[in-house]
């Protein structure tokens, strides 16, 4: 299999590494070559950040190129935008409808920007949008977001639910398991095209 | 077993499985996890030490006394280690010795992009350079083969995109390697003049010697495909560069130190145009070409930055991806946490328009606006011997509005001998440590003041009042960075003085405290607009069309923002 590829954006302190690791337990058990680049320190404080996962039959670089994702899997809108010229033309993406705002638009030199879904969609027709958050919150704990996130993926990829459920099962800490698993079902059973 | 792993992690799986009984090092990124993970093997002792020149010399000490050693450390801390490095050359080893450096092309957390390639070929060491985990757990095995076998001590390169990738190792078995005799040995041992001009002509013999070797090493390979292009690379370049190119021709060198030359002549041979694809500084290239073999390189690869898969299609290949520009977006920098200490030390240096030299470490952040709290950063410890230079080029007038600023991981990393060069050459600075009691940019390390090793063991932590003292500083007082009155007096006080000053300011990591406070929220009908409270450079607090307003998902409920609006809009919820 040619090598396929997901880019994780998100903002620092969002719970990103803990996707790509859901996806390197689940693209290993199904006996793929693996490979997942993360950048830890400095950026992990609230800056942008992003995680490349590609998996196939083998696969050289850790890094994906712009152009050539497959799926693009955002934690927040802006950074959704600012890494989605990553995707090639027919890639889709799923986007966490969270907005948070960068120091530079706290302190008022630059404006949040207006529309990003429409500029999101012109980019890339096939993008799902899917409030994680508020999932998360009526669940009753917020940093499960990012399972529910996952969820959506699964929704989009050929892969069983229960080999998802097993690699959720073996990265998040025991006691989080049942909330985890609720909360990749609600995105899981999310309708989409 | 196969395995997902960091790899970091497979550089420690490497030793844990090379039979090493020590492994060392002060954190950085990206090499920090290598001695965390060595850390969780039984078999293995493993340490924080206060820099990374202890580091090397505890390794140094254990190879020695007869076991396997590991020391690990950044491309920075290669400089700090670089004094004993430069003699374990001449000394080599006992039992193995190895030396991991992680470069970090692109700069993603450090402040220089060296290229750590130029210290094995000053140093005259082995340098092997993986280009995945499972080359990483393996070359670690080999290297201690090669340690012993050469009598050196053996270097490994890792850059980021290795160190901090995931791909799958199969795990092996841990060698049973016993400690070997200790013997007092000084014609090899004791590197004064007479045994070190001995020790030199050996050090040539085993270059040359591993030199020869080198073109039948199995880490160097050829791979044969379409001979019109041949690519010579190493580490992640030869994964770019395979994803780029996967029908050419390569040659893959997994030692980059020394070449080996015979190989090379003879790829050089069968392929129609010869690319050196490698990046940072053109070390391979440069000793190519001294061979008289013509190649191309650096005449179309940037020095700087790092390489991409893209980049080399289109400067190879000439095959240009097509790809939609990116957009114009607000940046996002990294900031300080919601609740970070540091913020309210800054927020009054920032109201006394003090200048200050900064150091290594998340505090360093604070150079951005809109705190705009510190005017330098160097390299580690620099903070105090700067102020130090900076009162003695423009007088006491100029320092009494300087502080320098250091963490409290940075200041017993070198921070120490700068204050008493201070001291000891009549300078009046004041030192504010920015105590978190953890090392806070790497991912919170323990070390010397936290009172807790790397093992998880329980010790006694380094008084840093009563070592202050013992330098010769009489005014040392701690305080809360979040009492602003406090601080501002303190800093106001301290930098009037004749003499040299510390300030401790001192509280835990906001992502270290398990304190959780209910988060606070802004009286839209009290507030003012006034914007005091933006100033704190929280990203909690936002600036809405309606007013200010704190996202309760990021608020951690501090409270500084309450002490600095003057209008008292700022409440905790329930109060």
């Amino acid at each position: 299999m040619n090598t396929r590829s997901i880019l994780i954006v998100g903002v620092g302190g969002q719970g990103t590494l803990l996707a790509s690791r859901v996806l390197g337990n689940l693209f290993v058990d199904l006996g793929y070559d693996v490979k997942i680049s993360e950048v830890h320190g400095m950026a992990q404080r609230g800056g942008s950040v992003v995680t490349h996962v590609r998996y196939g039959t083998k696969v050289y670089s850790p890094l994906i190129e712009p152009g050539t994702a497959d799926i693009l899997l955002a934690f927040e809108k802006m950074e959704a935008l600012r890494w989605i010229h990553f995707l090639k033309p027919d890639g889709r993406a799923i986007i966490n409808s969270q907005e948070i705002e960068p120091m530079s638009v706290i302190m008022g030199t630059y404006e949040y920007p207006k529309d990003l879904e429409g500029r999101i969609l012109k980019a890339c027709a096939g993008t799902v949008f899917f409030d994680a958050l508020s999932v998360a919150q009526e669940l009753g704990n917020v940093r499960v977001a990012n399972t529910a996130l996952i969820g959506v993926l699964a929704r989009l990829m050929d892969v069983a639910p229960e080999a998802w459920e097993k690699a959720i099962k073996a990265v998040v800490p025991p006691k989080t398991v049942d909330i985890n698993l609720k909360a990749f079902r609600r995105g899981y059973n999310l309708e989409v095209s | 077993m196969k395995k997902l792993m960091l790899g970091n992690e497979a550089i420690a799986r490497g030793a844990y499985e090379a039979g090493v009984r020590v492994a060392t090092a002060y954190p950085g990124t990206p090499s920090t996890e290598i001695t965390e993970f060595a850390a969780k093997y039984d078999e293995i002792y493993a340490e924080w030490s206060p820099n990374e020149k202890v580091a090397l010399e505890v390794a140094i000490g254990a190879s020695f006394a007869g076991a396997r050693a590991m020391a690990a450390m950044k491309h920075v801390g290669l400089n700090v280690a670089a004094d004993p490095l430069f003699t374990v050359s001449y000394t080599g080893v006992n039992a193995g010795l190895v030396v991991i450096v992680a470069d970090d092309p692109g700069m993603h957390s450090s402040q220089n992009e060296q290229d750590s390639r130029y210290y094995a070929r000053a140093a005259q060491i082995p340098m092997l350079e993986p280009a995945d985990s499972q080359e990483a757990l393996d070359f670690v095995k080999l290297a201690f083969e090669l340690s012993e076998k050469y009598d050196t001590p053996v270097l490994i390169r890792l850059t980021t995109r290795v160190a901090h990738s995931q791909s799958i190792v199969t795990l092996g078995q841990r060698a049973d390697i016993p400690l070997k005799e200790y013997k007092k040995l000084p014609e090899k041992n004791v590197m004064m003049p007479a045994m070190a001009r001995k020790r030199h002509v050996e050090v040539e013999k085993r270059m040359k010697a591993l030199a020869r070797a080198a073109s039948d090493l199995w880490i160097n390979r050829i791979e044969m495909g379409d001979t019109s292009i041949g690519i010579i690379a190493s580490g992640i370049a030869y994964q770019y560069a395979k994803e780029a190119l996967p029908n050419a021709s390569f040659l893959k060198l997994g030692m980059v130190n020394p070449l080996p030359q015979r190989l090379i002549e003879s790829f050089a041979g069968k392929v129609k145009k010869l690319y050196v694809v490698e990046e940072l500084e053109p070390v391979l290239e440069e000793q190519i070409k001294s061979w008289g073999i013509a190649i191309t390189g650096k005449e179309i690869f940037p020095v700087q930055g790092e390489l991409s898969a893209n980049m080399i299609a289109e400067k190879i290949a000439g095959r240009a991806v097509d790809v939609r520009p990116a957009e114009n977006l607000p940046p996002r920098p990294p900031v300080m946490c919601p609740g970070c200490p540091h913020r309210g030390i800054y927020y009054v240096m920032q109201k006394l328009r003090l200048h200050a030299t900064g150091d290594i470490g998340c505090y360093t952040l604070g150079a951005l606006p809109p705190l705009k709290a510190i005017d330098t950063c160097v390299c580690m410890g620099a903070s105090i011997g700067m102020a130090h230079g900076m009162e003695k080029a423009r007088g006491r007038d100029f320092s009494q509005r300087l502080v320098a600023v250091i963490g409290d991981s940075t200041f017993i990393h070198s921070g120490i001998t700068g204050l008493i060069d201070v001291v000891y050459n009549r300078g009046a600075s004041t030192v504010v440590i920015l105590d978190n009691s953890t090392t806070g940019m790497t991912g919170h390390q323990d070390h010397p003041g936290t009172g807790r090793t790397l093992k998880g063991e329980a010790v006694p932590p380094i008084n840093l009042v009563n070592l202050i003292r013992a330098i010769g500083i009489r005014h040392v007082r701690v305080v809360d960075p979040f009492e602003l009155e406090d601080v501002e007096k303190a800093l106001r006080e301290e930098t009037q003085r004749e003499e040299p000053s510390v300030i401790i300011a001192q509280r835990p990591c906001a992502l270290l405290s398990r304190e959780v406070k209910a988060p606070v929220s802004i009286d839209e009908d009290i507030c003012r607009h006034c914007g005091v409270c933006l100033h704190l450079g929280c990203p909690a607090i936002e600036k809405k069309i309606q007013g200010m307003h704190i996202n309760h998902t990021l608020c951690n409920g501090c409270g500084l923002c309450l002490k600095v609006c003057k209008f008292g809009a700022i409440r905790r919820a329930g109060e």
